[in-house]
């Protein structure tokens, strides 16, 4: 006899015209993370490439000189400043000018000569640890290189025993916005659609209009279900801008099928939007509605693997990244836009934001079945 | 569904408590079919609390209630099926026009698009919205905001409608309009139950019905209640006195003997005197204090000298039971 989904089609009829009659406002807000896209897509370089570099060359023979130009080479070190004392060479980096110095002592080329171990002094500067990791591994392996081939030349071979031959497949370039955009589409579109319900919800409350539909037969399911849906529409769409912005103007391929992308990014929109809706059950003004909201950003961005690789994360927080939904889209979109991968790799992402959302969706709505009886 | 003999509303011994606090204590009254039923009480009083949970809003601590026949506590849903609900601020949606206003309402109640384009017609005939039908509802003044939102609570033609203080914040015109309208509504047997804090408005209900801090100290037509004895004590009468100086003359009368209680009303002081006080000896006793009388006459007590009253009548009980 009771229809929980009562009112589902007057509220979304009611939406749409909401939608239709302040298109301009909702569609300011979709471009906004559109220019968020430029700004991070061209600004932002993961790979680490021409760290500033200090140099006290107190050698200043040829061996000390084919050793800067390795260094140089590397494209990981930009030699900006040469120095004449220790002091000079420290303060550099104290001052944050350089992120690296590199000491070459009086002896360095006698010590070779003479077949001894020549010391280089590497001065790393801890503070960014991406920079310092990077300048560990490529100064390390610059001296080892340098080592075997002495030692090489000295026994007459020419040629290394075992020779790495790395490859790196899908990112062959390791082009930061192949890497980095598909995960940003996810945060993106997270940051959008959150607001839309809540916003739409919130207003409702403030504007007294909530507490007049719940005089009706209207049912929380209809009524949340109504509101969500028109802005699955306008989620989608939305997404479909950022990907048409991802693939044409970072030129970012999509190795995989648009189609599927397309289609598991439902469940997901889904997820945010239900997000919304609970968070809407909670505030009670826009001002209020927009601090959760933003509670929910900043995990989404560290706890994803969006930034950081989830494997790495102590066990409490890599088990709770599994209760972040932008996990599972990071995943999706990653796999479908830079390896390829199918229906096959994914689906149980898609499953998983789907009981996620409807989750969600199932404690909002007892949370505004009780709030109309508590109220 | 509803039996014709049954009241519009029978409310018995509600009671309903938040923590501690006893919001609604004991209420009990019928409101019978066709009656425009105004509920009077001071702010917080918990005249929306009741109608909270009337409409099955709000879980009763107590009691029962049935509206339109249906038990509140079993079948809430079908209570607000079957009842429209104003509310104060009116509640409609700025951004859509009265069209679109009310086909939304008409779909929540779930009518089909004859009938809601036939109920949009009479009701924009018996409301006069017809020529704003286009119009968004940000731009209609108070009084047509207030009518869209009662076209919105009758779309469904329910028999019973909950008015919230209607009339907070309209134009004495809009005012009256409103009452005329609820009027001819009432005489096709719609039943309404009205809070308002206007007196006239309380005068022209048919039954009313006041709430002090959760306790029904009054209930019954408008001539009824100005009846009762707590409120026109037998072996005396009201009258009223007016003269320019309504302070002095009210701080004196309250010293003169056989006057049991007065107050200000405008120019002119209300009191409550004794059968056997000379009208003339009154007059004289006031002029000899420098207070010069216009005119004395008798007066039926208003509603808000029954309110009054009753509210003293209320405290001092409380007190005398208190102690």
């Amino acid at each position: 006899m009771i229809n929980p989904f009562r009112g589902f089609s007057a509220v979304f009829y009611k939406e749409a015209l909401h939608v239709r009659r302040d298109f301009g406002t909702l569609f300011f807000s979709l471009i906004i993370p559109l220019l968020q896209m430029f700004l991070l897509g061209f600004g932002i370089d993961t790979n680490i490439r021409q760290i500033n570099t200090v140099v006290y060359n107190a050698d200043g023979h040829r061996e000390s000189r084919e050793l800067l130009d390795r260094l140089r080479n590397s494209d990981t070190f930009n030699l900006v400043r040469f120095v004449n004392t220790d002091h000079d060479l420290t303060d550099a980096i104290i001052s944050g000018k350089c992120r690296v110095g590199i000491k070459i002592p009086v002896d360095y080329s006698d010590k070779l000569l003479h077949q001894m171990s020549a010391q280089v002094l590497v001065l790393i500067d801890g503070s960014d640890s991406s920079v310092a990791g990077q300048a560990i591994n490529v100064t390390t392996a610059i001296g080892l290189d340098e080592s075997l081939r002495r030692v090489l030349a000295a026994s007459g071979t020419t040629t290394f025993a075992v020779d790495m031959r790395p490859k790196i497949l899908f990112n062959p370039d390791s082009r930061s916005p192949n890497f980095f955009l598909p995960g940003l589409t996810a945060i993106l579109l997270l940051n959008v659609t959150t607001f839309l319900t809540a916003f739409s919800i919130v207003r409702e409350k403030e504007r007294g209009t909530l507490e007049q539909l719940f005089v009706t037969p209207v049912r929380p399911m209809g009524l949340l279900l109504g509101k969500l849906l028109p802005y699955l529409m306008i989620g989608f769409f939305e997404l479909c801008m950022i990907l048409t912005f991802m693939r044409f103007i970072f030129s970012v391929p999509i190795h995989g099928s648009v189609l599927l992308l397309a289609l598991l990014s439902l469940p997901y929109i889904f997820v945010s939007l239900s997000l919304g809706i609970l968070i809407s059950s909670k505030a009670n003004s826009q001002a209020e509605a927009m601090q959760l909201a933003f509670l929910t950003i900043l995990p989404s961005i560290f706890f994803s693997g969006y930034i950081f690789p989830r494997e790495t994360m102590p066990k409490f927080f890599f088990i709770l990244s599994y209760f972040v939904p932008a996990t599972y889209f990071i995943d999706i979109t990653r796999g479908i836009i830079l390896r390829g991968a199918g229906w096959v790799h994914l689906w149980i992402d898609a499953v998983a934001l789907f009981f996620m959302g409807i989750m969600l969706l199932v404690i909002a709505a007892r949370r505004f079945q009780n709030k109309v009886i508590m109220a | 569904m509803a039996d014709s003999e049954k009241p519009a509303i029978s409310a018995e011994h509600l009671v309903r408590r938040f923590g501690s606090f006893t919001a609604v204590n004991d209420v009990s009254f019928r409101v019978e079919k066709g009656e425009i039923f105004g509920f009077l009480g001071p702010n917080g009083s918990g005249k929306t609390t009741v109608i909270k949970m009337l409409t099955g809003l709000l879980p009763l601590s107590g009691g029962d209630a049935s509206v339109l026949g249906i038990d509140v506590r079993k079948d809430p849903e079908t209570v607000r099926e079957n009842i429209g609900y104003m509310s104060q601020n009116f509640s409609l949606y700025a951004d859509l026009t009265v069209t679109e206003n009310l086909t939304f309402y008409g779909r929540i109640y779930g009518l089909s698009n004859d009938r809601l384009r036939q109920r949009m017609d009479d009701i924009v005939q018996l409301n006069g919205l017809s020529p704003y039908m286009n119009r968004l509802a940000a731009q209609l003044s108070g009084g047509w905001k207030q009518r869209l939102a009662l076209g919105c609570a009758m779309l469904h033609e329910p028999k019973l409608i909950f008015l919230d203080e209607p009339t907070a914040g309209i134009d004495p015109v809009a005012r009256r309009q409103l009452w005329d309208l609820l009027f001819e509504l009432s005489a096709h047997g719609i039943t309404f139950f009205v809070t308002t804090h206007y007196m006239d408005e309380a005068e022209r209900c048919s039954h009313v019905a006041y709430l002090y801090y959760g306790k029904l100290i009054a209930d019954g037509t408008p001539d009824s209640l100005r009846e009762l004895p707590d409120v026109q004590p037998p072996g005396t009468y009201r009258v009223e006195i007016t003269t320019p100086e309504v302070t002095r003359a009210l701080r004196f009368a309250r010293t003169i003997p056989g006057i049991r209680s007065a107050t200000i009303f405008g120019q002119s002081v209300h009191a409550l005197i004794n059968d056997d006080l000379d009208l003339d000896h009154l007059r004289y006793q006031l002029l000899k204090q420098g207070i010069v009388v216009a005119e004395i006459r008798p007066l039926a007590p208003s509603l808000e000298d029954v309110f009054v009253e009753l509210t003293y009548k209320h405290q001092s009980d409380s007190e005398a039971s208190r102690d």
